[in-house]
C-alpha cells in the first residue's frame, strides 16, 4: 500500500499583477509626478526647515527647491519601482515612497512661497489633531474586539465634549470636567450595550441613531442652557499643558509628546495598556474569544453578555474622556456639533489599524498628520486653494481605508448578537 | 438524570427522560437526527435549563445553571460543532476560561506544559502553538477532548464526534475513547451510527422523538437497534433493478476549481455520468465535492477543464442556462441555497419557473396557477404542510427537502445532481427521496449523487467515485468492501493489489 498524499497548492497561477505590484505602479506614477512636475514647477529658491517649534529657535537646514523636489521625487519613484519589480516589503516600501512624495510636495510648496517650516510645530499639531482619533479608535477597538460594532464613537466624543464643558464649568475643576466627560461617553455606551446586547437591535443602526441623538440633545442644551449664560455653563477653561523638562527639548517630536495636556499622556499610556491587556491578560483573551466565537467562550463558563457590557461601557469611558479634547484643548467652550464627524474618521482609523491598539494609534497619527499638513500649507498661503487643502485629511482617509488596507479581517463575531442555545 | 423534560414551544424535545451513567462506562445515546439527544446533553452541560426533572451526581441532586457549574462538578462536553476559536492557538483554546495567571498576566508556559502533559498522558499528541484554523478536523477534535480533560472531568460528553471524521480517524477516536475508559472516565457517546455503538459502547440507550424507547447491550443485533431508533424495520437498502446505462450525458474533463481561499479545491477531475445510472461521489466533506458540483452548476467559475452536457460545452454557463437545459439540482445546504425560508411553500415550488407560463404572465405572477400546481405537488411528493401558504421555514427538515425535490423534479430532466440529498432529514423522508432518485434514474436520466454518508452512496450508486483532496482517486462498484472505501476516502490507494 502506498499513501497518495496530494498537497493542495495555490489555485491561481500567480498573476503578475498582484496587489503589491499594482500599488507599486501607482507609486511609480506618483514618483514621476514629483520628480518631473514638482521639480519643474518649483523655483530654485531655498525651503527652510526648523527642528524646533518656532522659526527663531533651534537648528535649521535649508534645501534648494528644485533639488529637494527632485531628490525626494526620485526616492518615491525608486521605492515604487522596487515594489513593482519584486512585490515584496509592501509596508516598508509604501511608507518610504509616500513619505518621500509628501516631502517633495512640501518642499515645492514651501519654496514657492519662500517660506519655512517649523518641524516641531508640525509634529505638535499632528499629535493634537490625532488625539480625538486615538481615543475614538481605541474605544472602537475595545468594543469591537468583544463583538459589538461601535458606530457611536462620534456620539460618545460629542457627549464627552458637552459634559466636560457643562460640568467642568459648574464644578469649576478640570478634574470634574474630565470625569464628567468619561461618564457622558459611557451613557451613550450604556444605551448602545443595552439595545445591542439585551434587545439584539442591529448595531450599525443603533450607532447611527445614537450619533443623531447625541447631536440633537447636546445641540438643544447648548441653545437652551449654555447660550443663556456662557459664564455659568460653558466656560470650562483649557486643560493645562504639562511640560516635562529636558524631554520636551528633543528635536521635532519632543514638544509634541512631552509638552502636552493630560490627554496626550493618557492617550499614549492607553495605547500601551490596552495592547498589553488585550494580548497578555485573562481579560484580553476572553474579550477576543467572545468577539471571535462567543459560543466557545460560553461553553467554558465565560459570561459572554456580561463581558460585552463591560467592554462597551469602558469603550464609552475612553471615548467620552477623549471628547474633552474638543471643549478643553482646541477650544475652551462647547459649540454645536463641535466634533464635526471626527468620530467617523476614528472608526476608519480603527479599521485601518486592523482592530489593534497600536495599529489604531498609527492610523490616527497618519490622519492627524494629514490634518496638520493641510493647516500648515494654509498658513504658508500656498497657491493651492484652501478648500482643497481642507479636504486632505478626508482624502487620505479614503485612500488609506480603500486602497492601502485591502482585505482586513474583523473579529469574526463583530456585530452579531449572541443568543444562547 | 431523572425525569428530564424540555420543551421548545409546542415541541417536546425531551419527555420525562431517565438516564444513568455508571463510572467508567461508555454509554451510547443512540437516536436519529432530531431525536433529542443533543438537547438532553445540553441540559446536562447547563447550556439549557430543563422545564422539569433533576440531575444527580453521585446520588446527590445538583443544580447546573451554566457550563461553569457543569465543569466544576466534573462534566465536560465536546460539541458537534467545535467550540474552538479559529484564530487562537491550541494552548489558548485549552486554557480559555481557566487561564493560568502569573502576576496578572497570562502564563503561557504553564498552559503549554498543561497541554503537553495531558496530551501525553492520554496519547493525544498536540502542538500547543499551532493555530486552530490550520489544523485538520480530526486534530481540532483532539484539541476539544484535551480541553475537557485539562479540566479534570469525570464524565465526558461526545456529541456526534464521528460525523466529520474519516473512517480511519473514527477508528482512532474509538480507541481513544477506550483508553479514557481505562483511566476511569465515563463517556456519553451521542451518535446515530450503529456500527460505532456496537464497537465501543458498554451500555446503549435509544432515544426516539424525545423519549427513551429502551436500552440494549452492545451485543444486540444491528437490526434490532435500528428498529428501536426509527420505530419500525427500516429498509437499509433501496430496492432497485440493475442499471441500464446508455450514452454519456455529463462529461467532466480536467476540471480545476478554486475554493473561497483560492486553493485548488478541485484539482483536475475527470468523470462521466451516463443516462440511466447513478454515479455516487463518496468522500469526507471538504475534499472538493462542493466546489465540483457548484462549478458544474455554474455557481463557481472553473480555472481549467471542460464540462460537457449532452454533447454541448456548458463550462461556466450561467446557472439559469444550466437549469433550463435540463438539469435538476439539490444544493447541499437547503437553508442557504435551496429555499427562501420566508416565502411560502407554493412560492418556493416555482422559484425556478416563475418567469414562464403559466406561473408568470407578462407583468405579474399568476397566483392561481401557482397555488394549483403547489397543491398537486404537495400531494405527489407527500410534503406534510398545514397549508401551501405556510412559510417554508416552518417545515421540518425532511419536508423542506421534499419541497426542493418536488421543485427540481417537476421539470423535464436529463441530468439530476443531488448534493447531500438527505442531510438532516428523517428516515421516512430519506426513504422517499431515495426512491425518487432511483425512479429518476429508471426513466433514463443521468444522476450524480454527492454525499458524505457512505451508506447513502453505497445504497444509491451504480458506480462510486471516491474523491480525496480535489481528485477522483478511484471509481469502484458499489459492492466494494467498506474497508477499502474507507481507505480510499483517507487518500490511501492500494496499487497493484487489485
Amino acid at each position: 500500500m502506498t499513501s497518495a498524499v496530494i498537497t493542495p497548492e495555490l489555485a491561481l497561477p500567480a498573476s503578475f499583477w498582484t496587489r503589491e505590484r499594482k500599488t507599486g505602479a501607482v507609486l511609480v506614477a506618483l514618483g514621476l509626478v514629483a520628480s518631473v512636475w514638482f521639480t519643474l514647477a518649483s523655483p530654485s529658491s531655498p525651503a527652510t526647515f526648523y527642528l524646533g517649534t518656532s522659526t527663531q529657535s533651534g537648528a535649521n537646514f535649508e534645501i534648494d527647491g528644485k533639488i529637494g523636489c527632485l531628490v525626494f521625487g526620485l526616492i518615491a519613484l525608486a521605492a515604487g519601482a522596487i515594489l513593482l519589480a519584486t512585490g515584496k516589503h509592501y509596508g516598508l516600501l509604501v511608507s518610504i515612497s509616500l513619505a518621500a512624495f509628501v516631502l517633495s510636495a512640501l518642499i515645492w510648496q514651501v519654496s514657492t512661497v519662500h517660506g519655512s517650516v517649523p518641524l516641531g510645530s508640525l509634529s505638535t499639531i499632528t499629535m493634537e489633531a490625532s488625539l480625538p482619533l486615538i481615543f475614538g479608535a481605541l474605544a472602537g477597538v475595545m468594543c469591537e474586539r468583544s463583538g459589538v460594532v461601535n458606530v457611536a464613537i462620534e456620539g460618545q466624543l460629542l457627549t464627552g465634549a458637552f459634559f466636560a464643558a457643562l460640568f467642568g464649568t459648574i464644578a469649576g475643576s478640570y478634574w470634574a470636567a474630565l470625569g464628567a466627560a468619561a461618564i457622558g461617553g459611557a451613557l451613550i455606551s450604556l444605551i448602545l450595550a443595552w439595545l445591542a446586547i439585551r434587545f439584539l437591535v442591529d448595531q450599525v443602526v443603533i450607532g447611527i441613531v445614537l450619533n443623531t441623538f447625541a447631536l440633537g440633545l447636546t445641540g438643544f442644551f447648548y441653545e437652551q442652557v449654555m447660550r443663556t449664560d456662557t459664564e455659568a455653563y460653558n466656560n470650562p477653561g483649557g486643560l493645562p499643558h504639562w511640560t516635562i523638562p529636558g524631554l520636551s527639548k528633543i528635536p521635532i517630536v519632543g514638544p509634541a509628546i512631552f509638552s502636552g495636556t493630560l490627554l496626550t499622556y493618557v492617550a499614549l499610556a492607553l495605547v500601551v495598556v490596552l495592547t498589553i491587556a488585550l494580548f497578555r491578560t485573562r481579560w484580553g483573551l476572553r474579550t477576543r474569544a467572545v468577539g471571535e466565537h462567543p459560543a466557545a467562550a460560553d461553553t467554558v463558563g465565560i459570561k459572554v453578555l456580561g463581558l460585552r457590557y463591560v467592554n462597551v461601557l469602558v469603550a464609552g469611558l475612553i471615548a467620552g474622556f477623549g471628547g474633552a479634547y474638543f471643549s478643553m484643548v482646541t477650544a475652551t467652550s462647547f459649540t454645536k456639533n463641535i466634533t464635526g464627524g471626527l468620530g467617523f474618521i476614528a472608526l476608519a482609523a480603527m479599521i485601518f489599524g486592523r482592530w489593534n491598539p497600536v495599529g489604531a494609534f498609527l492610523a490616527a497619527v497618519f490622519f492627524g498628520f494629514a490634518k496638520a499638513l493641510s493647516s500648515l500649507l494654509q498658513a504658508l498661503q500656498s497657491p493651492i486653494p484652501s478648500e482643497f487643502l481642507a479636504m486632505l485629511p478626508y482624502i487620505a482617509t479614503i485612500f488609506a481605508v480603500a486602497g492601502l488596507v485591502g482585505r482586513v479581517r474583523a473579529p469574526a463575531a463583530d456585530g452579531k448578537p449572541y443568543v444562547k442555545g | 438524570m431523572r425525569g428530564i423534560t424540555k420543551r421548545f414551544g409546542d415541541l417536546v424535545a425531551n419527555d420525562d427522560i431517565h438516564l444513568t451513567v455508571e463510572p467508567g462506562e461508555i454509554h451510547a445515546l443512540l437516536g436519529e437526527n432530531g431525536a433529542g439527544k443533543s438537547t438532553l446533553m445540553n441540559v446536562l452541560y447547563g447550556l439549557l435549563q430543563p422545564d422539569e426533572g433533576e440531575i444527580l451526581v453521585d446520588d446527590k441532586p445538583v443544580k447546573i445553571k451554566g457550563p461553569s457549574d457543569a465543569i466544576r462538578i466534573g462534566i465536560g462536553m465536546v460539541h458537534q460543532h467545535f467550540m474552538l476559536v479559529p484564530v487562537f492557538t491550541v494552548a489558548e483554546n485549552v486554557m480559555l476560561g481557566a487561564e493560568p495567571n502569573k502576576a496578572g498576566f497570562l502564563d503561557h508556559a504553564t498552559a503549554d506544559r498543561l497541554v503537553r502533559e495531558v496530551s501525553q498522558k492520554y496519547g493525544l499528541p498536540l502542538e500547543p502553538d499551532a493555530i486552530i484554523e490550520d489544523l485538520p478536523i480530526g486534530i481540532q477534535q483532539r484539541v476539544e477532548i484535551v480541553k475537557a480533560l485539562t479540566r479534570d472531568v469525570d464524565l465526558l460528553i461526545l456529541d456526534e464526534p464521528t460525523a466529520v471524521l474519516t473512517p480511519q480517524e473514527t477508528d482512532e477516536l474509538l480507541s481513544v475513547m477506550r483508553g479514557l475508559k481505562e483511566s476511569g472516565k465515563s463517556i456519553v457517546f451521542i451518535t446515530h451510527k450503529l456500527r460505532e455503538v456496537k464497537a465501543v459502547a458498554d451500555q446503549i440507550t435509544v432515544v426516539r422523538r424525545g423519549k427513551i424507547v429502551g436500552t440494549a447491550a452492545p451485543t444486540a443485533p444491528e437490526s434490532e437497534l435500528a428498529e428501536m431508533m426509527v420505530g419500525r424495520s427500516v429498509i437499509l437498502e433501496v430496492p432497485k433493478q440493475a442499471a441500464q446505462p446508455g450514452a454519456p450525458v455529463l462529461a467532466v474533463r480536467g476540471l480545476v476549481v478554486a475554493d473561497d481561499r483560492l486553493h485548488r479545491a478541485v484539482d483536475g477531475v475527470d468523470l462521466e455520468v451516463r443516462a440511466g445510472e447513478v454515479l455516487g461521489i463518496a468522500g469526507v466533506q471538504g475534499n472538493g465535492q462542493t466546489e465540483l458540483v457548484e462549478s458544474i452548476m455554474g455557481l463557481r467559475p472553473s480555472l481549467a477543464g471542460t464540462v460537457t452536457f449532452l454533447g454541448r460545452d456548458i463550462t461556466d454557463w450561467s446557472t439559469r442556462e444550466v437549469l433550463r437545459s435540463g438539469v435538476g439540482y439539490i444544493p447541499e445546504d437547503r437553508s442557504v441555497d435551496g429555499l427562501v425560508k420566508e416565502f411560502s411553500v407554493a412560492e418556493n415550488l416555482v422559484l425556478d419557473l416563475y418567469r414562464s407560463e403559466p406561473f408568470g404572465g407578462r407583468f405579474a405572477l399568476n397566483p392561481k396557477a401557482i397555488d394549483e400546481s403547489a397543491k398537486g405537488r404537495v400531494e405527489e411528493f407527500d410534503i406534510r404542510v398545514q397549508s401551501e401558504q405556510q412559510p417554508v421555514g416552518a417545515l421540518s427538515g425532511g419536508n423542506q427537502q421534499k419541497v426542493i425535490v418536488a421543485r427540481e423534479m417537476s421539470r423535464p430532466l436529463k441530468l439530476f445532481i443531488a448534493a447531500q440529498p438527505t442531510r438532516g432529514v428523517d428516515v421516512g423522508s430519506i426513504e422517499f427521496i431515495h426512491r425518487r432518485i432511483i425512479a429518476e434514474r429508471d426513466v433514463g436520466s443521468a444522476v450524480l449523487v454527492v454525499s458524505s454518508e457512505l451508506d447513502e452512496v453505497v445504497a444509491l450508486a451504480d458506480r462510486i467515485a471516491v474523491m480525496y483532496r480535489g481528485r477522483i482517486l478511484a471509481i469502484v462498484p458499489p459492492g466494494t468492501p467498506r474497508e477499502k472505501l474507507g481507505l480510499l476516502m483517507a487518500g490511501i490507494t492500494s496499487e497493484g493489489a487489485s
